[in-house]
C-alpha cells in the first residue's frame, strides 16, 4: 500500500514535450487519467488500489508541473500525445481508470485505438452530451464553488478538506486557474464533450469497461452513462446512491471494491 | 488636443422622477453583485428603446457643442451598456453628423469571432462619414467572453491575430489567403474599404495592463487610459514611452489619451449629487462578478499568481475572490449600499472623479492635464441621470470648461494625433527618451 510519501514523480520526454508522471504502488501498471482540476492529491482509494497495481498519473500537459504543449488545443490531440508516450514506453496493453475529464480522454484514447487498453474504468466521465441535463458549467463559477458541488454532502465527505489539499492558499488558486485555462483551451465548446465520440466509441465494443457514476451527480449528469454503455457493448454501469461527481471520494471503500474485482 | 465626450449609455431610472423604479434596478444590481448576467426579464424595450434614441441625440448634439471626437464603447449582457453592438451606433452618427471624429473603444475583436466582417463594418462606416472614423480594439472584458461563447483561454491570441488580420484585410490587394493559428480566411478580397489611407487611425483603450501597453508602443497605437488612477497610469505611460524609444521613436501626447468623470453644474451641490450617482449599483466595483471578470485563462499568467495573492482584493467588499455570495439581508445590503456612496469622497480626493463647478473643476481638471499630458482627452458622464441633466452638463462643458482645457493644451503643448502622427518623432538609437507624464506634478489636489 503506497503512501503519499512514497510517490515518485518522473519526467518522459514525448516528441518536443515534457511530461510528470507521479508513480506509486507495486504490481501491474494501472493508468489515471486526472480531472479537469488537475491532480486532485493522493487519497485513500489510491492507497488501497496500489497495494497491488502500480499507479501512473500523468500531469497532463498545462496541468500542475508539466509544461503546456501549444499544438495540443483539443481532447482528441490530448489522447493522441498520451497514446504515443504509452507506446513509446511500451505501456499499452493498459488498464485505466479516468475520470471525469480524464474519463472522457480515455474514452477518446480507446476510440481512436482500442488495443491501448486491456480494462477501463470510466468515472462519471464528461466528453458526451446528456440526453437529459447539462454538464455542469466549470467556467462560470469559481474553483471552489465548482468543487463543493461535485460531492453531494461536503460536510459528510470524509476526504472532502484534503481534496487538493482544502483548495485554499494561494498556490492551489494559481493552479486551479492553471487547470481552468487548459480545460478551456480543450473544452470550451462544445462544452466538455464531443459529438463523435459516441459513434467512435462503438468500435471499442470488445473492451471490457466498467462506467461508474454517482446517482447525485451535479456535475455530469447520471443520464451520460447510458449513452456510454450503449456506445460501448462490452461495458457495465454501476451506480453508487446517496454519491455525487466523486465517487472515489464519497464512496471510497465501495469504489475501490468494485474498481479491484473489475480490474482482477 | 482632441477633446470627445463618452458615456455607457447605461440602462437607468430617473432616480428623481421614478425614485421606485430607479432604486429596485439598483438593488437588484447590488444583490446579485453585478450589472452583467442580471435576469434580462427586467428589460423594458420601450423604456429601452426611449433611452437609446436620448443617447444618439446626445451625441449629435454634442458635435454641435464642438466637441472634437464622439466616443463610443460595447458591453454585453448588461445594464451598464445599452451599446452592446456600437458599430450600429456608428453607423448612425456616420449619417447625422459632420465635422467629429467617430471613435470606437473599442471593437472586442476576440468576441466578434468573424474579423472580416468587423473589417468590412468598419470601412462602411468610414465611408459614409466621410473618413472620420478612429477604430479601436479591445480584448473585451473577462464578462465579455462568457457573454459571446469567445474561449478566454485563447483571448490575447484571437485580438492580436485579428487585429493583425483586418490590418491586412485593409492594406493588402485582394484576393489573398489568411491561415492563422485561430483564423481562416480563404478568400479576402472585401470589396468595400476605408476612405482614410492607408488605414483609419487606430486608438486603443486600456486599463493599464502592461501587456496590452507595450504592444501599443510597438504598433505606434495611441493609447487611451480608462479613469485609471493617476500613479499606475504614470507607470505605464513611462513603460510606453520606453518601449517607444526601443522601437526607435519618441512618445508624445500624440500617443497618450485619458478618459475621466467629470460633473458640472451651476452650483456646487447640484454638480456632486450627480456625481455622486456615478456610483450606482456600484459602479465599476459591481461591473461583473470577479469569477465572470477573470474567466479561466483570460489573465496572464503574471496577473494571475498576482491575483492569487490578493485573493481578498475581489470587486466586492470584503468577499474573497473565491467567495460565493448573494444571499445578504436587507440591512446587509444597506450597508454596502452605503459602503458604495462612501467611496465617492476618495475619487474626489483622488480626481478619480471631479464634480463641481467649473470654477471647481478647470484647476483639477489642469492638475490631471500637466501630470498626464494626453493629446486626446473624453470627458465622462455616467449613472442615473434625466437627459435634462446631461444636456445640461454637456453645455457647461461645452462652454465653459472646454475653452479652458483647450488653452490649457496649447500651454502644455498636449499635441493630439492629428496634429503630429504618433510614433512620427525618430529617437536615436540609445538615446534616453523624454518621459511623457510628469510625476512630480502629481503633488498634491488643489484643496
Amino acid at each position: 500500500m503506497a503512501t503519499k510519501e512514497s510517490v515518485r514523480e518522473t519526467s518522459y520526454q514525448i516528441g518536443a514535450d515534457q511530461l510528470f508522471v507521479l508513480t506509486a504502488g507495486a504490481g501491474k501498471p494501472v493508468l489515471v487519467l486526472h480531472e479537469e482540476l488537475g491532480f486532485p492529491g493522493w487519497m485513500k482509494w489510491n492507497e488501497e488500489l496500489s497495494d497491488r497495481r502500480t499507479l501512473l498519473t500523468p500531469l497532463l500537459p498545462g496541468f500542475g508541473r508539466t509544461p503546456r504543449a501549444e499544438w495540443i488545443m483539443s481532447v482528441r490531440d490530448l489522447a493522441g500525445f498520451i497514446a504515443r508516450g504509452l507506446r513509446e514506453q511500451r505501456l499499452a496493453p493498459i488498464d485505466v481508470i479516468g475520470f471525469s475529464f480524464g474519463g472522457w480522454l480515455a474514452a477518446e484514447m480507446a476510440a481512436n485505438d482500442p488495443a491501448l487498453f486491456s480494462k477501463m474504468v470510466l468515472v462519471a466521465p464528461a466528453g458526451i452530451r446528456p440526453p437529459e441535463g447539462e454538464i455542469k458549467d466549470l467556467f462560470k463559477v469559481p474553483a471552489l464553488e465548482y468543487l463543493r458541488e461535485s460531492v453531494r454532502d461536503s460536510q459528510r465527505t470524509a476526504e472532502f478538506a484534503s481534496l487538493y489539499d482544502g483548495g485554499t492558499s494561494p498556490e492551489q488558486y494559481e493552479a486551479f486557474e492553471d487547470a481552468r485555462a487548459e480545460t478551456a483551451r480543450l473544452a470550451w465548446q462544445p462544452y466538455m464533450f464531443n459529438p463523435s465520440l459516441p459513434h467512435l466509441l462503438e468500435g471499442t465494443a470488445n473492451l471490457p469497461a466498467l462506467i461508474i457514476w454517482g446517482r447525485d451527480d451535479q456535475v455530469v449528469p447520471m443520464s451520460t452513462a447510458g449513452v456510454y454503455q450503449r456506445s460501448m457493448k462490452n461495458s457495465r454501469v454501476v451506480i453508487f446512491e446517496a454519491c455525487g461527481h466523486r465517487p472515489e471520494v464519497e464512496a471510497s471503500e465501495s469504489f475501490v471494491r468494485e474498481v479491484k474485482n473489475f480490474l482482477q | 488636443m482632441h477633446l470627445m465626450w463618452f458615456t455607457e449609455r447605461q440602462y437607468h431610472y430617473d432616480p428623481e422622477t421614478e425614485p421606485q423604479r430607479s432604486r429596485t434596478l439598483e438593488t437588484q444590481i447590488l444583490r446579485h453583485r453585478s450589472f452583467f448576467g442580471l435576469p434580462n426579464e427586467n428589460f423594458d424595450a420601450r423604456h429601452g428603446s426611449a433611452l437609446l434614441n436620448e443617447y444618439l441625440d446626445e451625441k449629435i448634439y454634442s458635435e454641435e457643442l464642438g466637441f472634437d471626437g464622439l466616443m463610443l464603447n460595447e458591453h454585453h449582457g448588461t445594464p451598464f451598456c445599452l451599446g452592446s453592438v456600437m458599430d450600429v451606433e456608428a453607423a448612425i452618427l456616420a449619417k447625422t453628423t459632420k465635422r467629429a471624429k467617430i471613435v470606437l473603444l473599442g471593437n472586442p475583436v476576440p468576441t466578434v469571432a468573424n474579423a472580416l466582417r468587423l473589417a468590412e463594418e468598419l470601412s462602411m462606416i468610414d465611408l459614409i462619414s466621410g473618413g472620420r472614423l478612429v477604430p479601436g480594439w479591445v480584448r473585451g472584458a473577462g464578462s465579455e467572453q462568457l457573454a459571446n461563447n469567445s474561449n478566454p483561454a485563447y483571448n490575447r491570441e484571437y485580438f492580436e491575430e485579428g487585429v493583425d488580420f483586418i490590418l491586412k484585410a485593409w492594406t493588402t490587394p485582394g484576393p489573398f489567403r489568411f491561415e492563422g493559428k485561430h483564423f481562416h480566411f480563404r478568400f479576402v478580397n472585401p470589396w468595400v474599404l476605408p476612405l482614410q489611407k492607408p488605414h483609419p487611425p487606430i486608438w486603443i483603450p486600456g486599463l493599464v495592463s502592461p501587456d496590452t501597453v507595450t504592444w501599443c508602443a510597438r504598433k505606434r497605437f495611441p493609447y487611451v487610459a480608462l479613469a485609471t488612477r493617476l500613479e499606475p497610469t504614470v507607470e505605464l505611460w513611462n513603460l510606453y514611452t520606453q518601449t517607444a524609444a526601443r522601437e526607435g521613436y519618441q512618445a508624445g501626447p500624440e500617443n497618450f489619451g485619458y478618459l475621466q468623470p467629470i460633473f458640472v453644474g451651476e452650483n456646487q451641490a447640484r454638480a456632486e449629487e450627480l456625481g455622486k450617482r456615478f456610483l450606482y449599483g456600484g459602479a465599476f466595483a459591481h461591473f461583473a462578478r470577479p469569477e465572470w471578470m477573470f474567466p479561466p485563462g483570460y489573465n496572464s499568467k503574471e496577473a494571475t499568481r498576482r491575483m492569487a495573492r490578493l485573493q481578498a482584493a475581489a470587486n466586492f467588499q470584503g468577499k474573497p475572490i473565491h467567495a460565493g455570495g448573494g444571499n445578504e439581508t436587507d440591512e446587509e445590503l444597506e450597508e454596502i449600499r452605503r459602503g458604495v456612496y462612501a467611496q465617492y469622497e476618495q475619487s474626489k480626493k483622488d480626481l478619480q472623479m471631479i464634480a463641481g463647478t467649473p470654477d471647481y473643476v478647470i484647476p483639477r481638471l489642469r492638475k490631471v492635464l500637466e501630470v498626464l499630458r494626453p493629446g486626446i482627452f473624453s470627458f465622462w458622464l455616467d449613472g442615473p441621470l434625466a437627459q435634462k441633466d446631461r444636456i445640461k452638463c454637456l453645455e457647461l462643458i461645452s462652454r465653459e470648461i472646454m475653452p479652458a482645457v483647450r488653452q490649457i493644451g496649447r500651454e502644455l503643448g498636449l499635441t493630439d494625433p492629428f496634429e503630429r502622427a504618433p510614433g512620427s518623432v525618430p529617437l536615436a538609437a540609445g538615446r534616453e527618451p523624454t518621459p511623457v507624464a510628469q510625476v512630480d506634478a502629481l503633488g498634491s489636489a488643489p484643496a
